[in-house]
């Protein structure tokens, strides 16, 4: 009986040794790893792919300030500086409310259109605790054309240089390097060129990317619009380009057949496809350079950082 | 002397686990500094885990690197995307030990220094590092302090020649971070 007493405390030291012994393994083990969402970041470098919108968002508090050109078409060569004597510009200012919504106003030199939007993120690309395949957002805008009328004798209303744009992007960034977006849009035109114009035109979007490095990648956009809505003769907007990224900056450079870098303009208005034959049968070309340069100034500082 | 044996056996009950005794944190601060001639950079993150050994002095971090927040969102992605490459290395993590534990009395209310040595990694690279803190145990929580320099290019962390004059080679980071008793 004696020794039992006696056994008991070496018993009860080595229970609570046994712990003591375990300890070699993972000691962060022993707290239950909480699983987080981790949210997609960068399948776009920037906020457009070229015309359109990308997936991306400015992110809160964050002023994007964009100034962008689209020259003359190229085949003029060297007598007008492969195009680069005559520009439309257009000048932006994006602003990120939330990491999810962004507003923006730009004012563009071809016929004087102002241009607004409100672009938002309905879900983001994520996986872990909360795993979603997409990026899904809405982007809509609205464009008033401030150019004189062409016909003034006519009853114009100001409802008449109203246009909109509604915009879903789908996008999915599938390695660090590929990413990939759709864009079913639809532009409203108040008031058409000719009776035989649609005021509602579908078009489909499709963009990627593909980064080179991590400062470059080249980027695309394409733009088809189904025949039958507008009437006056129109060509589809594709454009190639790189983007270089350093710091606040990111450059675009790219080759599109637009001038236009309004939603109404490059969808609806573009008219010269990238090889095309004129009226005489020659081989023409409608390629244009342009470029985008994008710089980014942090307003406000984002929360939980003293 | 049954009853002496009885009591020691209880002793031994509620001291032992008292030496077994394991500390750990889920908001631990770690801040980062980089102090180059053209831009100065700072970010944190308030989420780091940690858990100490009492018995032992044993510890590990684990820091999630999409958890630092910076003043420009820009930053923070670039951190991301082109240094820490946080995607394919999404943790940064210390595995280590008090190696004076002899002066760094855990169960004993006081300020101490402590003597720390272990393995970090960052961007998926594994170094043997060494360093000091002050560790402060008052009623039942200890509160770790430490502060210690970190090369991007020990980690394999690349900063391109048109960069050098914005983001330090060495960044100086701080821990800090009170661990309170598991359950």
């Amino acid at each position: 009986m004696k020794k039992i007493y006696i056994l008991l405390p070496a018993f009860v030291l080595l229970l609570n040794a046994a712990p003591l012994f375990a300890q070699d393994g993972d000691l962060l083990s022993l707290l239950d790893d909480e699983e987080t969402t981790d949210y997609t970041t960068a399948t776009f470098k920037t906020t457009r792919i070229v015309n359109g919108h990308s997936v991306e968002n400015v992110g809160e508090g964050v002023l994007d300030f964009k100034i962008s050109h689209r020259f003359a078409p190229l085949r003029n060569g060297i007598y007008d500086m492969i195009g680069l004597d005559d520009a439309t510009i257009r000048l932006g200012l994006d602003y990120g409310i939330t990491d999810r919504l962004m507003v923006g106003l730009g004012r563009n030199s071809l016929e004087k259109i102002v241009d607004g939007f409100a672009k938002y993120k309905i879900l983001r690309q994520s996986t872990g605790k909360r795993s979603i395949p997409l990026t899904i957002s809405y982007m809509a805008g609205m464009e008033i054309k401030t150019v004189n009328f062409k016909d003034p004798e006519r009853d114009n209303k100001f409802s008449d240089r109203l246009y909109f744009a509604h915009q879903v992007l789908i996008g999915r960034k599938f390695s660090e390097r590929l990413s990939f977006q759709v864009m079913p849009t639809l532009v409203h035109r108040n008031l058409t060129t000719t009776p035989d114009d649609k005021n509602d035109v579908f078009s489909i979007g499709a963009a990627g990317r593909i980064k080179l490095s991590r400062r470059i990648t080249i980027n695309g956009e394409y733009y088809f619009v189904p025949d039958g809505q507008v009437a006056t003769p129109y060509a589809n907007c594709l454009a190639i380009g790189f983007e270089i990224e350093t710091g606040g900056h990111v450059f675009q450079l790219h080759f599109t057949n637009s001038p236009y870098m309004n939603y109404t303009g490059f969808i609806t208005q573009t008219t010269e496809d990238w090889f095309f034959e004129n009226s005489e049968g020659k081989m023409m070309s409608g390629v244009r350079f342009g470029f985008n340069i994008s710089r980014v100034f942090t307003l406000k500082k984002p929360k939980g950082l003293e | 002397m049954q009853k002496r044996l009885f009591i020691l056996a209880a002793l031994f009950l509620l001291a032992a686990p008292m030496f077994a005794q394991k500390y750990f944190t889920r908001d631990g601060k770690v801040k980062f500094f980089s102090d180059a001639s053209m831009e100065k950079i700072e970010a944190v993150n308030k989420s780091a885990t940690a858990v100490l050994d009492a018995a032992t002095g044993k510890m590990e971090w684990k820091v999630l690197i999409k958890g630092f927040l910076f003043e420009k969102a820009l930053m923070q992605e670039h951190f991301n995307e082109n240094y820490l490459e946080s995607s394919k290395y999404p943790n940064a993590t210390f595995k280590g030990e008090i190696t004076n534990l002899k002066e760094v009395n855990l169960g004993k209310d006081g300020s101490y220094t402590a003597k720390v040595k272990g393995r970090m990694n960052i961007h998926g690279v594994e170094k043997d590092v060494e360093t000091t803190g002050t560790v402060k145990v008052s009623g039942g929580a200890i509160a770790i302090h430490s502060g210690f320099p970190v090369k991007c290019s020990d980690y394999n962390i690349r900063i391109e020649a048109a960069k050098v004059s914005n983001i330090s080679n060495e960044i100086k980071v701080t821990v800090d971070a009170t661990l309170n008793p598991m359950k």
